[in-house]
């Protein structure tokens, strides 16, 4: 099942920081919980179509034009929302090293 | 009989006769939250905007009454993961502890406009993950039957604060049951709507194709009330059907009921079994008609969920990255690092546990094995649905497979909490409208526990489910 190196590379990949607890727990709980998904392998799914959301809706289209969204000027919460800035921009550490 | 204490829809007549005012009502509330909140902890945050937008419903009863919904003075809870403009939104969190919604919910737009009083905001598990109340950062809710007990989850704050008559009604949010479940759990009735009658447009996502905004309320008739004020489409959410899309066919004179077999099977509660049993008996009596039918690939809807669910909430929860959103962590030293600390302290280990699953379900190596695998079963299941509406006109079966469990009960098993979900998630997978409807009590020592029947409809047939559901609320034990 999920060893210890796969948790580590997971949480890599997923951007969580993981105490050697919460590699140990989580070898645990995510092989249990694979191990559970594992009856899928029963159903026989040949041919089927998988269905990728929640509607019968197909392939919506809209006009090919810029639509307004932002309701009375609220893009400027969402730049308050952010944890560091600069003004109106967002501040972040340097990308490269 | 205390204000509190009344339907929407009594409530609403006092107001509109004058008998008495929003503002007398919203005060009710607030003393009712004021007396039993410390204990049951279903409020995170109480608006102290309510008894303005009180006042202001009274002025409108009086100076324009004309103008006045069905929900216009009617003091509302709002579960913690949608957005109100202005005040905190923590989705349970200690991610988001410290977020301010930027913009109203599409539902709350239409609640305000109607001049609802939102009351506050209720406790939920840790991002709308989870099935007892027991993992929000905020402390848990406690059952009001049975303080010992789990209200259910995650729109367990939701729930306990209608039982207990702190609010006239609530919304909450159902991915998988967390409308239904804690419903069930606390005796009053929770409706998930078809997946694409309400718009998500502010609902901060967990799993997007399943995610559905829907009521929770005393009565049928409350729930409703106040569907109808909170569906249709905005413009917002593309997966909104428009008003076309909704059945108006009348509910047929000879009832069929489909009664799934799957669901009343090994793992049921004896006791529950025999509520519902009683209830189809009472249906029975009333001239609708019982028809056994198979739902063939019901036991894979919890293992297709907990492969759907944790993919989607991995890259929905992206977002979360200590920048754009959520808990920041100040001494990282790099980009990396921010992300990484950051989201080690503000998710709570369920989330981590999901979406660490979801990484690994969507990586390269094991996507097709398992989330394309995943959704080729929910086509199944769907298609389970569409088999059986061809031969009845609702299904009925019980929400839960036991009434409200110990707190700490299964706090620390994901599996076992997984299954407090198993009637109710292929619903969900399905894009179907579900409601739980309280259908009596089980003892539990000296406990009084309550029972919650489902009743499933096909796609955007709520009118049959609330036609129905009133007539199974008049067959009360």
């Amino acid at each position: 099942m999920i060893t210890k190196e796969d948790v580590q590379h997971i949480a890599h990949l997923a951007r969580i920081e993981l105490t050697p607890e919460e590699e140990e727990r989580f070898q645990h709980d995510l092989s249990a919980i694979l191990q559970f998904v594992e009856q899928l392998n029963q159903v026989d799914t040949t041919g089927i179509e998988p269905m990728t959301g929640g509607t019968h809706l197909e392939q919506i289209t809209r006009m090919d034009a810029q639509i307004n969204t932002d309701l009375e000027h609220r893009s400027a919460g969402l730049i308050e929302a952010t944890s560091e800035k600069r003004g109106q921009m967002v501040s972040v550490k340097s990308v490269f090293e | 009989m205390q204000l509190n204490q009344l339907t929407i829809t009594d409530a609403a007549k006092g107001l509109r006769t004058g008998e008495f005012s929003s503002e007398e009502l919203t005060n009710a509330c607030l003393a009712a939250i004021q007396e039993q909140d410390h204990d049951i902890h279903a409020f995170l945050k109480i608006s102290d905007r309510a008894a303005d937008a009180a006042k202001e419903a009274d002025r409108l009863f009086k100076d324009n009454p004309d103008a006045a919904s069905p929900l216009t003075g009617i003091p509302l809870a709002m579960k913690d993961n949608i957005l109100v403009e202005g005040e905190y939104c923590t989705a349970g969190s200690r991610m988001l502890e410290n977020y301010i919604a930027s913009y109203d919910a599409t539902v709350i737009r239409k609640l305000k406009n109607q001049n609802a009083i939102l009351l506050g905001k209720t406790n939920m598990d840790d991002s709308a993950m989870g099935s007892s109340t027991e993992s929000s950062a905020f402390g848990p809710t406690k059952n009001p039957h049975d303080l010992t007990r789990v209200p259910g989850g995650s729109s367990g704050g939701s729930a306990a604060a209608v039982a207990a008559h702190m609010c006239l009604g609530a919304l909450g949010s159902d991915t998988g049951g967390s409308i239904r479940q804690p419903a069930s759990f606390c005796g009053i009735v929770g409706m998930k709507p078809t997946y694409g009658a309400v718009s998500r447009h502010g609902l901060i996502a967990m799993a997007s194709s399943l995610d559905q905004i829907g009521p929770m309320a005393k009565t049928v008739a409350d729930a409703e009330l106040l569907f109808h004020a909170i569906k249709g489409q905005d413009g917002f959410d593309a997966t909104v059907a428009g008003q076309d899309s909704f059945s108006d066919e009348p509910i047929p004179t000879k009832l069929r009921i489909g009664v799934p077999k799957e669901y009343f099977s090994d793992g049921l509660d004896q006791d529950i079994k025999d509520a519902i049993t009683k209830i189809l008996a009472a249906c029975e009596q009333q001239g609708a008609e019982l028809h056994e039918v198979s739902l063939p690939h019901s036991s894979y809807a919890l293992p297709a969920y907990y492969i759907i669910v944790p993919s989607e909430v991995s890259s929905n929860l992206a977002r979360l990255d200590g920048i754009r959103y959520g808990y920041h962590h100040e001494q990282s030293m790099t980009l990396f690092d921010v992300y990484a600390q950051s989201r080690a302290r503000g998710f709570g280990p369920e989330i981590k546990r999901r979406i660490m699953l979801g990484t690994y379900a969507l990586s390269a190596g094991y996507y097709d094995a398992y989330y394309t695998k995943a959704q080729q079963v929910r086509r199944l299941i769907s298609k389970d649905f569409s088999d059986a509406f061809a031969k009845v006109d609702v299904l009925i079966g019980p929400t839960t497979p036991t009434p409200a469990f110990m707190c700490g009960e299964k706090k620390d098993d994901p599996l076992k909490m997984y299954l407090a979900d198993i009637y109710t998630v292929a619903v969900n997978l399905a894009g179907l409208p579900g409601i739980s409807i309280p259908a009596g009590f089980v003892m539990r020592g000296n406990a009084k526990l309550p029972v919650g029947l489902q009743l499933i409809a096909p796609r955007f047939h709520e009118n049959q489910l609330f036609t129905v559901g009133k007539m199974i609320e008049t067959l009360q034990p």
